[in-house]
C-alpha cells in the first residue's frame, strides 16, 4: 500500500438541501484532509447535487475520505474515479494592447477564444483537462494577465 | 390533526414510546415546555446544567438500549449541552437532542441567545437539523429517532426556531420514511463470513478482541455462545466490561493502554484476531505497527468506515455484529476447540507471571481496594457508572461485571463530571438496581450540582469519591514523564464532600478505614437517598500495567513484584 500523496478526484451526489456543503467540507477540515478544487451544482431534473472534489492523500487516507463521505446522510453516491474525462476551465483577463491574435490562437489549442472584449481589457477562456490547463497558463504569461480564474475540475466516469 | 409545532414534539415522544425526558427550559424553548406541563405521558428530570442533562440522557440510552432524549434552549442552553454531544458521538451512544432556536426573523441577526446550533452540532453528532417550517417536523422527528438507533448509533440534534414550535400544521407520524441516502448494511456478506470461520478453523491462536459495539447491537449472549463454543480466548475494551462475565474463564481481562499484561501479550502473540464491534482506538493498540504484529484481522462493524481505518482488515465484514455472529455461529462446527489447547495455557502462564493485581501496603485505603469490595457486597445488583481519570481505569479492572449495560463511562471522548449525570439517567432507566458512580476529587466537581437533581427526583445514586487529592491521572503522568513537576494537579484545597452532599440534601460519609468503608456503603443503600461516600485514599498510587503513549502494547509498565526493592 502506497503512502505517497496521490493527487484523486472524487465526485459526491448529494441531496440538494441546506447545509450539505457545509457537511462535506467540515468533513474535509474536520478530518485534515486536502481540497485542491471543488466544484458543486444541481444536477438537472432531480434532488441532487453533483460535487467534483479534488483532492490529495494515500491510498489509505483516499479510502476514508470516500468512506466518511459515504457515512454523512444526505450522500447518495461516491465515485472514486479511476477512468474519467476532467476538465476545467479558466478565464484570463489580458491587456486589449497585447496581440490578440497570438492570444486567440494561444486559445484555441485549449478549446478557447476571447470571449469579451472592453475599452482596456479582453476576456479569454478555454476549457480543457487541468494539466493542460496548466501548461496554457505557464504559455500566456508573457501577453500579462491581469487575473485569471480557474474554476475546478469537473468528471465523469468513462 | 392539526397541531403546533410544540405539541409535535411531545406526540412523537409518546410515539417513539419515550419514557423520560432530561432537559433545562429557556427562552426560545419555552412553548414546548408548556405542552411538557400539559401532559403526563412521561417524566421530565430537570437537570442542573444542560451538559448534565445530555449526560443523564446517555446514561439512561446505555442502561436502558433506548434512544436517550434530552432538552434545552439556544444559546448558551446548546453550547452547554455541546460537550454531551461530543461525547455520545465518540461512544457512538444514540440520542436526540432538541434545542430550541431564536424566531426564524431573528436568525443571523445576533438575536439574544442566538448562536449557529447546527453549525456547531455539525462535526460532532450523526446528523443535525434546522427546522423551518412545522410541517417538516414530523419527518424531521421520526427520521432524527430512526437515524440515531440505527447503523453505528449516534446523536441528533434537531433545532427548532421559537417560531415553529407556536406554528400550526398537519401532524401525521405515521409517515413511511424515505431515507434513499441512508441505508446502513446490517447484513454480513456470506462468504466473507464463510472465509472468516475458515481462517479461525485454521489459526493456532486466535483471539477474540470484543467491543462497545457488542453492547449497541444487543449481541453479547450471541457472543458469549461463540467464545464458548469456541473455546477461544478474549479480551475485552473498556467500553465491552460485561459482554463477558468476569468469572468467564476464557476471558482474559481488558486490553490496551491499562490492559492487562496477560490480555496485552495474547494480543501481541496472537495470529488472528477476530474484532467484534471495535475500531482500534489509540488506547486499545498502542504503537500501531507493533499492534498483533503476527496476526491476520477479522474485523466486523456496522461502520465501514471503522474497517482498515488504522489497522487493515484481512477479513472484513460490514454488518450488524448481531447477525454476522448469528450467521458464525452456524458455522460454528468448523472450529475445533481442541486446537487452542496449548493456546489457552500460553496464556495462563502469561496471567500466573504478571497477574492483575496491587499492593495493600499502606495504612490509607488503596483505591482499587474500594472498587473489589464495591464488587464483592453489591456484584450483579448494581450497575456502575465512572467519571473520568484513575478511578475509571481501577473500575475497568477491578469491578467484576456480570452483564452487558452494566458499565457506563465515557470512553471516546474521556469527559470529567460525565459520571454523575449519566448515573442519575442509568437509575432513572433501570430503577431496580443500586446506581454506583465511582468518581474522583476532581471529577465530581465538574456536574456537582446534580446533587440538586438527585434530591429533587429522589434518585438514590451512590457516588463513591475516590480521594486522593490529586487530579490523579494527570499527576501519574507528570510523575513518570515530567519528571514529578506535578503542575496544578495538587487538588489538596477542597470542599468539606460530606457538608456539601448535605448541604443539597443528600447524605455524605467521609471514610478512612476498610470497616467504615462497609458500613457506608450498607447505610447509604438502606437509606436509598442521594449519598457521597469519600474514601481518602493513597495518594500516590499509579493505574497498573500502563503502556506509555505511542508505545507498544508488549512493552508495559508493570507493577512492581512485592520485595522488588
Amino acid at each position: 500500500m502506497t503512502e505517497e500523496n496521490q493527487r484523486r478526484v472524487v465526485s459526491v451526489i448529494v441531496i440538494n438541501e441546506a447545509s450539505v456543503l457545509s457537511r462535506i467540507t467540515d468533513l474535509f477540515s474536520g478530518r485534515g484532509y486536502n481540497i485542491t478544487s471543488l466544484t458543486v451544482a444541481p444536477i438537472p431534473e432531480s434532488k441532487y447535487s453533483r460535487l467534483t472534489i479534488v483532492t490529495a492523500g494515500s491510498v489509505r487516507v483516499i479510502e476514508q475520505i470516500t468512506k466518511q463521505l459515504h457515512k454523512l446522510i444526505p450522500v447518495l453516491r461516491v465515485y472514486e474515479h479511476e477512468d474519467m474525462v476532467e476538465k476545467e476551465m479558466a478565464m484570463i483577463k489580458l491587456p486589449i494592447t497585447e496581440n490578440l491574435s497570438d492570444i486567440n490562437t494561444l486559445c484555441e489549442a485549449y478549446n478557447g477564444k476571447i470571449v469579451n472584449a472592453g475599452e482596456s481589457t479582453i476576456i479569454a477562456m478555454v476549457a480543457d483537462e487541468p494539466k493542460r490547463i496548466d501548461n496554457f497558463l505557464n504559455a500566456i504569461k508573457r501577453y500579462n494577465p491581469k487575473e485569471i480564474v480557474r474554476s475546478g475540475a469537473v468528471a465523469l466516469e468513462r | 390533526m392539526q397541531i403546533s409545532g410544540a405539541q409535535m414534539v411531545i406526540e412523537a415522544f409518546i410515539a417513539e414510546g419515550v419514557d423520560t425526558v432530561f432537559g433545562y427550559p429557556g427562552g426560545a424553548i419555552m412553548n414546548v415546555y408548556d405542552e411538557i406541563y400539559k401532559q403526563d405521558k412521561f417524566q421530565h428530570i430537570l437537570n442542573r446544567h444542560e451538559q448534565a442533562s445530555v449526560h443523564a440522557a446517555e446514561g439512561y440510552s446505555k442502561a436502558s438500549g433506548k434512544v436517550g432524549v434530552a432538552m434545552i434552549t439556544s444559546g448558551p442552553g446548546f453550547t452547554n449541552a455541546v460537550t454531551g454531544l461530543a461525547d455520545a458521538y465518540m461512544d457512538s451512544i444514540p440520542l436526540v437532542v432538541i434545542s430550541g432556536q431564536v424566531p426564524m426573523s431573528l436568525i443571523g441577526t445576533d438575536a439574544f441567545q442566538e448562536i449557529d446550533a447546527v453549525g456547531i452540532s455539525r462535526s460532532c453528532t450523526k446528523h443535525n437539523y434546522l427546522v423551518t417550517d412545522a410541517k417538516d417536523l414530523p419527518r424531521v422527528l421520526k427520521e432524527a429517532f430512526y437515524i440515531a438507533r440505527s447503523g453505528r448509533p449516534g446523536p441528533v440534534h434537531v433545532d427548532i426556531p421559537k417560531d415553529v414550535t407556536a406554528q400550526i400544521a398537519e401532524f401525521d407520524y405515521e409517515i413511511e420514511l424515505d431515507l434513499e441516502t441512508y441505508k446502513p448494511h446490517t447484513k454480513g456478506n456470506p462468504r466473507q463470513i464463510k472465509k472468516a470461520i475458515e481462517a479461525i478453523a485454521a489459526a493456532k491462536r486466535p483471539l477474540f478482541y470484543l467491543g462497545g459495539g457488542i453492547i449497541n447491537a444487543n449481541a453479547a449472549y450471541e457472543v458469549r455462545e461463540f467464545v464458548q463454543k469456541t473455546g477461544i480466548p478474549a479480551v475485552e475494551t473498556f467500553m465491552a466490561r460485561g459482554v463477558l462475565s468476569h468469572d468467564d474463564e476464557l476471558l482474559i481481562g481488558m486490553l490496551g493502554m491499562h490492559g492487562s499484561y496477560a490480555s496485552n501479550m495474547a494480543m501481541s502473540e496472537t495470529d488472528l484476531v477476530i474484532g467484534l464491534g471495535v475500531r482500534f482506538d489509540d488506547r486499545v493498540t498502542g504503537k500501531l505497527s507493533e499492534f498483533a504484529k503476527n496476526a491476520d484481522v477479522i474485523h466486523v462493524d456496522i461502520d465501514p468506515a471503522s474497517i482498515s481505518k488504522l489497522v487493515n482488515a484481512d477479513y472484513p465484514i460490514v454488518g450488524d455484529v448481531k447477525n454476522v455472529v448469528t450467521d458464525m455461529l452456524e458455522q460454528v462446527g468448523k472450529i475445533d476447540s481442541e486446537n487452542y489447547e496449548s493456546w489457552r495455557e500460553t496464556i495462563i502462564n502469561f496471567n500466573e507471571l504478571h497477574p492483575l493485581t496491587f499492593h495493600e501496603d499502606t495504612d490509607r485505603i488503596k483505591p482499587q481496594w474500594v472498587v473489589k469490595r464495591v464488587g464483592e457486597l453489591l456484584g450483579d445488583s448494581a450497575n456502575i457508572s465512572t467519571d473520568v481519570g484513575q478511578h475509571q481505569m481501577w473500575t475497568g479492572q477491578f469491578y467484576p461485571f456480570t452483564r452487558p449495560r452494566q458499565f457506563i463511562s465515557s470512553s471516546g471522548l474521556g469527559t470529567m463530571g460525565f459520571g454523575f449525570p449519566a448515573a442519575i439517567g442509568v437509575k432513572a432507566a433501570s430503577p431496580e438496581k443500586t446506581s454506583i458512580n465511582f468518581t474522583g476529587d476532581g471529577s465530581i466537581l465538574m456536574n456537582v450540582q446534580e446533587l440538586m437533581t438527585a434530591v429533587e427526583k429522589k434518585i438514590p445514586v451512590i457516588n463513591i469519591i475516590l480521594n486522593n487529592n490529586f487530579l490523579g491521572m494527570v499527576r501519574q503522568w507528570q510523575t513518570l514523564f515530567y519528571d514529578k513537576r506535578h503542575a496544578e494537579t495538587d487538588l489538596s484545597v477542597q470542599p468539606d464532600f460530606v457538608k456539601l452532599a448535605e448541604a443539597f440534601g443528600g447524605i455524605g460519609y467521609r471514610v478512612k478505614t476498610k470497616e467504615e468503608f462497609d458500613a457506608a456503603l450498607k447505610d447509604a443503600v438502606e437509606k436509598n437517598v442521594v449519598a457521597f461516600i469519600e474514601v481518602i485514599v493513597e495518594r500516590m498510587e499509579n493505574v497498573m500495567p500502563m503502556v506509555p503513549s505511542g508505545g507498544s502494547l508488549f512493552n508495559m509498565m508493570l507493577l512492581e513484584k512485592k520485595g522488588d526493592k
